[in-house]
């Protein structure tokens, strides 16, 4: 019992180091850095190759955090000059793929600079030292990381309250323009606080080196706890994420006691939970209005040669059997599912307003629910297909109940974390899943053109109903209850209702989407769920334009080509990606299309 | 019976009283006028008519149902239309689609999911657009119109529901003065061979005394007078509100 708390608190500790600083840096500067967790592994890996240099004693240690955390300052600060300073009014779904891009070059910088491979500290006499305490032994580095929190927390409190740098923090936290035009240099103020908030996460890193090591996979996990933390104490709210920490840290370690595989469940439920009963946290305020310099294009039917190319590269999909080979046709397949699956995200984060940073958990449900209908019950195609859109609807729906009504950035990190989970449960629930083998021989049955043109037809057939449903009575209501819920409601629409109508129609779609895909590999894996899917239909929309109802369906065949290209011409493509990324946000904040035509959207 | 009655509507935010004891009632085809300083609770009074606040205590009988508790959604399906202070009208929409999206909600066809909805109830809406005088501006985007012109939209808007009642919040700002006559007096028109009950809040005091049967003057959440142009203008208390003569000073 002691030990499991004890557990708890240094788990809560881990977290909490992580949280603050995300929160911290949101509250002044309102970006949602999703590269947190890239900072993290980063001050694991550096803090390895610091410590391997230093004595292995415990003021070696302490110097090695200390030359860490400068130095992830030090790049936090860069990183903060270079990058976000040129984003803080663009809308907030490009802030989050701005940092997605760090994110993805990271990754790659860390894979080139230490290899593979996982690594571990040398573990010397001090670090393997125990307490007993009430009769079990305990290690005492693990005590060290439990005083770290209250310790980091009385640090934090004192300087946002005693220094006149702190005033200044939390006037920013509450009002941006008014401090500016107190004439404070809100600049070197926001430098400033991401540099700490970097160097937090640096130490969360040092600190995670003697119990674990360090490895490629550390930054994503690391930055969806943090978004669940800091969305259940509330965006920008210290003692919020003080308090969150401590809660999940507790459930996780009293959870994997008692539901070892539903620890993660367990933290997502307690996040519904909190969040169904305090929308904005547990401690959090209503974020004020949505984010700034979000443009709402005047949305027209498309212009008539645009549908004409449209009905005429239909045509000419229709008869690609008759002249390519299965490979140019299984590419085909691909471009496709990928329009669809971009399409119903578009659905969900255009007209109806509401980014999903996790939209691959639809495709995912889809894609396992698809195979597994084969393969546990034996279901052809015809069934499987169904039960993949049923079961990513209800998903959707399920979870759509909680979150239609919260803001965008609550939204976008909610679904990321749902998808996160998702991936989880299909990596660590082998019994079901088959974890990292995935699941093999999901094969639809029908020759390679046949079930080409079963593709065709749905993800076709698909992409026209989305559309035509945004046309349609129901997608002008959704639009008006995205551009205005006031009047939306003043005119009598249920906007919550129409909002998850949408989002289920979308998971729908998602979820045939997946299934298809299943049918189409033969297989499926937790790949299918990872946020790199999610970002690549945020990207295939992005690029084609959010404010165009076209621009999905070109975006997807512009991507997917890109893409494939990517990956034949370079090792480093995720280093590559993430530039394009960020120079795409830099250049282009309205997406591609609405650079070609700006003022009419499609 | 009346259209609007609304009995000791209070409503508190934290320490401030921003509406106390407020009881009034407007009858079919009355124009009723809410005046008073900024700040006196009028905003609040009418969120608290459709529905957007809850009233702390109090209340509000529309049509002889009452209406406390009911969602702003609900109480327009009993035939209210509002205008907001502050514009509310749907930016990535045409000035029509915007008109066209109240007929369709009216008609509860908003959950269709097939047939467009650009043909749908395009001629009535029109014809709301020509009756506020935005014929010419059918196509246009919402979002590109000029201020008046949306205070505009909004009435049309507010009028697609064929509403017993319109509740008015500043119509006219931000319209030049010869302009706001002549849309307050298409209202009143409206009022009188409709018999719509209006109640609006206005700072255009040719408009209030010209074109209302009735006034009211609220400050500091609480009515202090009631009654015609004439019998206002003479009211002591809000002589000292408004010339800022008296005890009670504090408005503006
Ligand atoms: N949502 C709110 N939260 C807190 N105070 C409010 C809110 N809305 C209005 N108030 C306060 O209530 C009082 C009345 O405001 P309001 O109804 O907008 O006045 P009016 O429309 O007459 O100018 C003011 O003191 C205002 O500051
Ligand atoms: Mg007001």
């Amino acid at each position: 019992m002691l030990i499991t708390a004890l557990n708890g608190l240094a788990a809560a500790a881990t977290l909490f180091l992580l949280a603050s600083g995300l929160t911290v840096i949101f509250g002044a500067t309102r970006i949602v850095n999703f590269a947190h967790g890239s900072l993290y592994m980063l001050g694991a890996y550096l803090g390895w190759s610091i410590l391997a240099r230093l004595p292995h004693t415990p003021w070696g240690f302490a110097l090695g955090a200390v030359a860490t955390m400068a130095a992830l300052a030090l790049f936090g600060a860069l990183l903060e000059i270079g990058l976000l300073r040129r984003i803080y009014r663009a809308p907030e779904l490009f802030q989050l793929l701005a940092t997605f891009g760090v994110v993805l070059m990271v990754q790659d910088v860390v894979q080139h600079l230490w290899g593979p491979a996982e690594l571990s500290l040398p573990r010397p006499p001090w670090l393997r030292g125990f307490v007993l305490l009430g009769g079990a032994r305990y290690p005492r580095f693990d005590l060290i990381v439990i005083a770290v929190f209250p310790v980091l927390l009385g640090a934090l409190w004192l300087g946002f309250t005693r220094t006149r740098w702190g005033v200044l923090v939390r006037a920013a936290t509450q009002d941006r323009d008014m401090l500016a035009a107190l004439g404070v240099d809100q600049r070197l103020l926001f430098t400033s606080v991401f540099a700490l908030g970097a160097a937090l996460a640096g130490l969360a890193g040092i600190l995670a080196l003697p119990d674990g090591s360090a490895d490629l996979t550390m930054d994503l996990s690391a930055v969806t706890d943090a978004f669940v933390v800091v969305v259940v104490g509330g965006l920008g709210s210290l003692s919020g994420a003080a308090l969150a920490s401590l809660l999940l840290g507790m459930l996780q370690s009293f959870g994997v006691l008692w539901l070892p595989r539903a620890s993660l469940v367990l933290a997502f439920a307690a996040m519904a939970m909190v969040l169904a009963l305090r929308p904005n946290g547990l401690l959090g305020r209503p974020l004020a209005g949505r984010g700034v310099g979000e443009v709402v294009a005047f949305i027209r039917p498309a212009p008539r040669a645009l549908r004409l190319a449209g009905w005429f590269a239909l045509g000419a999909a229709a008869c690609a059997p008759l002249i390519l080979g299965p490979y140019a046709l299984s590419v085909l397949m691909e471009m496709l599912i990928a329009m669809l699956f971009a399409a119903s995200l578009h659905l969900m984060m255009g007209p109806g307003g509401m980014p999903s940073f996790g939209h691959a958990a639809w495709f995912g449900i889809g894609a396992y629910a698809a195979a597994l209908a084969v393969h546990a019950l034996a279901a052809p195609l015809p069934l499987a297909l169904p039960a993949a859109v049923l079961l990513a609807a209800f998903a959707a729906a399920a979870f759509g109940w909680f979150v239609v009504r919260l803001s965008g950035v609550y939204l976008a990190m909610l679904t990321l974390a749902f998808a996160q989970i998702c991936w989880a449960i299909a990596f660590q629930w082998g019994d079901v899943t088959g974890g990292d083998n995935g699941i093999l021989g999901v094969w639809p049955g029908l020759g390679v053109r046949g079930f080409y043109w079963l593709v065709l037809a749905l993800c076709a057939g698909g992409t026209l109903l989305l559309r035509r449903v945004l046309a349609a009575p129901f997608g002008h209501a959704l639009r008006a209850s995205r551009d205005s819920s006031l009047r939306a409601e003043a005119i009598g629409l249920d906007t919550g209702r129409l909002r998850l109508a949408a989002f289920t129609l979308a998971g729908a779609a998602a979820g045939l989407a997946g299934g298809l895909y299943a049918f189409a590999e033969g297989s499926v894996f937790p790949t299918y769920i990872s946020l790199q899917r999610s970002v690549d239909a945020l990207l295939m929309v992005l690029l084609g334009g959010v404010q165009t109802i076209s621009g999905p369906i070109l975006g997807a065949f512009a991507y997917t080509g890109l893409y494939d290209t990517l990956l034949s011409l370079t090792d480093y493509w995720r280093f590559v990606l993430g530039a394009m990324i960020i120079v795409l946000v830099l250049a282009f904040p309205q997406g591609l299309a609405g650079v070609r035509l700006p003022g009419a959207a499609r | 019976m009346s259209v609007l009655r609304v009995e000791r509507l209070r409503k508190s935010f934290g320490g401030v009283q921003a509406v106390r004891d407020v009881s009034f009632a407007v009858e079919a085809g009355e124009m009723l006028a809410l005046i008073g300083p900024n700040g006196a609770g009028k905003s609040t009074c009418f969120n608290m008519l459709n529905g957007q606040l809850r009233p702390d205590a109090g209340h509000i009988d529309i049509a002889g149902r009452d209406t406390a508790g009911l969602p702003p959604r609900a109480v327009w399906r009993l035939g209210v239309g509002r205008t907001f202070q502050i514009t509310a009208t749907f930016a990535s929409m045409s000035v029509r689609e915007n008109v066209q999206l109240a007929l369709l909600s009216q008609h509860r066809e908003v959950w269709r999911l097939w047939r467009p909805a650009a043909a749908r109830h395009a001629a009535a809406a029109e014809a709301l657009l020509a009756q506020v005088g935005l014929a010419a501006q059918a196509g246009r985007a919402a979002a590109v119109l000029a201020y008046g012109d949306l205070k505009r939209l909004e009435l049309a808007i507010a009028l697609a529901n064929a509403p017993r009642l319109l509740l008015m919040d500043e119509p006219t700002a931000g319209m030049a003065p010869t302009e706001r006559v002549a849309q307050m007096r298409l209202v009143r028109d409206l009022a009188s061979a409709r018999g719509l009950a209006v109640l609006f809040t206005e700072h255009d005091m040719d408009v209030v005394f010209g074109l209302a049967d009735r006034i009211l003057v609220m400050n500091r959440g609480a009515l202090i007078a009631e009654g015609n142009g004439e019998a206002i203008r003479a009211h002591p208390e809000v002589r000292a509100v408004y010339l800022g003569t008296g005890a009670t000073s504090g408005g503006h």
